[in-house]
């Protein structure tokens, strides 16, 4: 693919914390080159801002390989960008042309409150997951992996669903701000296997019943979070959940 | 987790849309196969006989309780998932939404789609089912309720408004019973794809044979 610069109009959120009200800030960029990444874009950009004094953009990012999670922006009314299965950090400049304007947005959800331009708290999801328990038990090495055999499907659906990296996506594309896919995939990725069998029923009650309190949406089955999440992460898990919910109801939990 | 905390929960409140849901479309079936009786030769008869049926047996007016109480909750659950849900992201919207690209309107705007049906479904019981139980109530008769639709489907306006709430029942239709299913943990990667095709089908259906019946009237096209 043929190597090119160019000159873009950005439109960036800019928020100084969570009580102000925020506003869009329009920055120039030039000589943007096809071969960066997006977040190398706002590298370029950032350091421009500091050579001219100007506070520079405060946006999250960590491994920029992808599989972190850390990343999230919204791009022109895309979450992490118009790319399918693709994080902010692996969203390549040759996406663009020259003389493009790209609208930067932080993830929003009331369950998401910005911390600064476009970093936001997502502390919800960790509720989330330590609502589903763990153990700390001492117990010593590793038993052989073939002592504990697993049927093959289930452990592929396990692990597919297992790939969430916990970015957010689903909740910032849903109309209704649900967390219900990422929820989904943590419920998926135990219930599956033989390990987390134990405690599946209370599991989902205790998970369901902490996303509600963390101030998400309800899920209407619109289907914007499966389209947008980086790790593919199918809408399947939301059945698999409502089918482990239904059961722990049957089992009176 | 408590009765209450089963059906409130956000799990909880797909489970009472899709099962009232669920029971409506059972309803939607047999209305339509009753209706589409006047299609038939003689099929003023059959439609009234069909219709006498349905309006004395004790069973069907039992039922029909159950079917008020369905569409009650469904609809008060429906604006209340809407309202709340608008709730969610009151720090502020997108300055560009992602629209098409991403989901279909119609599943977006199950809402708005509901709401006009609803203005729809007052509408149309305003027309036939309330003054038909009313003069039940009051002289013990039904009324001719093929005649009442003759008369009724005579103003063009009338036939439009139905036309178009059969369309937005359509919509509706389409994205609530894919919804449905999925929301009973049946939208697995074997059967998705059918049942979403299966819910089209349905509700291409199910609509234009319910918009036909004020469009037949409306151009006395029956055959009786």
């Amino acid at each position: 693919m043929e190597h090119y610069n160019m000159n873009l109009t950005l439109k960036v959120w800019k928020q100084k914390n969570g009580k102000t009200a925020g506003r869009f800030e329009t920055y120039q960029v030039k000589d943007i080159s096809s071969e960066m990444s997006f977040l190398e874009m706002f590298d370029v950009l950032n350091e421009q801002l500091i050579a001219e004094g100007k506070e520079p953009v405060a946006f999250d990012h960590d491994c920029r390989e992808g599989i972190c999670g850390m990343c999230s922006m919204y791009i022109n009314g895309r979450a992490h960008g118009p790319w399918t299965h693709n994080t902010t950090c692996q969203l390549h400049m040759r996406e663009y042309k020259d003389g493009d304007t790209i609208v930067v947005e932080p993830w929003r959800a009331d369950a998401f409150p910005v911390i600064k331009d476009l970093v936001v708290n997502r502390s919800a999801f960790d509720h989330i997951i330590q609502a589903g328990g763990y153990v700390s038990v001492n117990t010593g090495n590793a038993q052989d992996a073939n002592s504990l055999p697993i049927e093959k499907l289930k452990a592929d659906d396990a692990f597919a669903a297992a790939a969430c990296i916990g970015c957010g996506a689903c909740v910032a594309a849903c109309p209704n701000a649900s967390a219900m896919l990422f929820l989904s995939a943590k419920v998926s990725h135990l219930a599956q296997l033989p390990q987390g069998d134990v405690e599946r029923k209370d599991r989902v009650v205790n998970m369901v019943n902490q996303m509600d309190k963390e101030g998400f949406g309800s899920c209407t089955n619109i289907g914007a979070c499966e389209a947008e999440c980086p790790k593919g992460i199918s809408l399947e898990n939301i059945a698999r959940l409502n089918r482990e919910y239904i059961g722990a109801t049957f089992a009176g939990k | 987790m408590t009765w209450k905390q089963r059906f409130t929960s956000s799990v909880g409140k797909k489970l009472v849309m899709a099962f009232t849901g669920l029971f409506l479309i059972l309803f939607l079936i047999v209305h339509m196969y009753l209706n589409a009786q006047i299609f038939l030769p003689e099929g003023k008869e059959k439609f009234l006989a069909g219709a006498h049926f349905m309006g004395t047996n004790p069973l069907t007016r039992i039922l029909e309780i159950g079917l008020v109480l369905g569409f009650a909750l469904h609809i008060i659950q429906g604006l209340m998932l809407w309202s709340q849900n608008k709730k969610k992201r009151s720090a502020g919207r997108y300055e560009v939404n992602a629209g098409n690209a991403t989901s279909k309107w119609y599943s977006r705007s199950m809402g708005l789609l509901g709401t006009l049906v609803l203005l729809f479904l007052i509408m149309h019981t305003a027309h036939f089912w309330i003054p038909n139980r009313a003069n039940q109530f009051m002289t013990g008769e039904e009324i001719d309720l093929y005649e009442k639709m003759a008369l009724v489907f005579e103003n063009p306006i009338i036939v439009a408004l139905y036309v178009l709430g059969c369309a937005s029942l359509c919509f509706h239709l389409v994205h609530g019973f894919y919804s449905a299913f999925q929301t009973l943990g049946m939208g697995t990667s074997r059967y998705k794809q059918m049942i979403s095709n299966i819910g089209i089908a349905f509700s291409i259906i199910v609509c234009l044979v319910f918009a036909l019946m004020p469009i037949a009237f409306h151009f006395n096209i029956l055959l009786g």
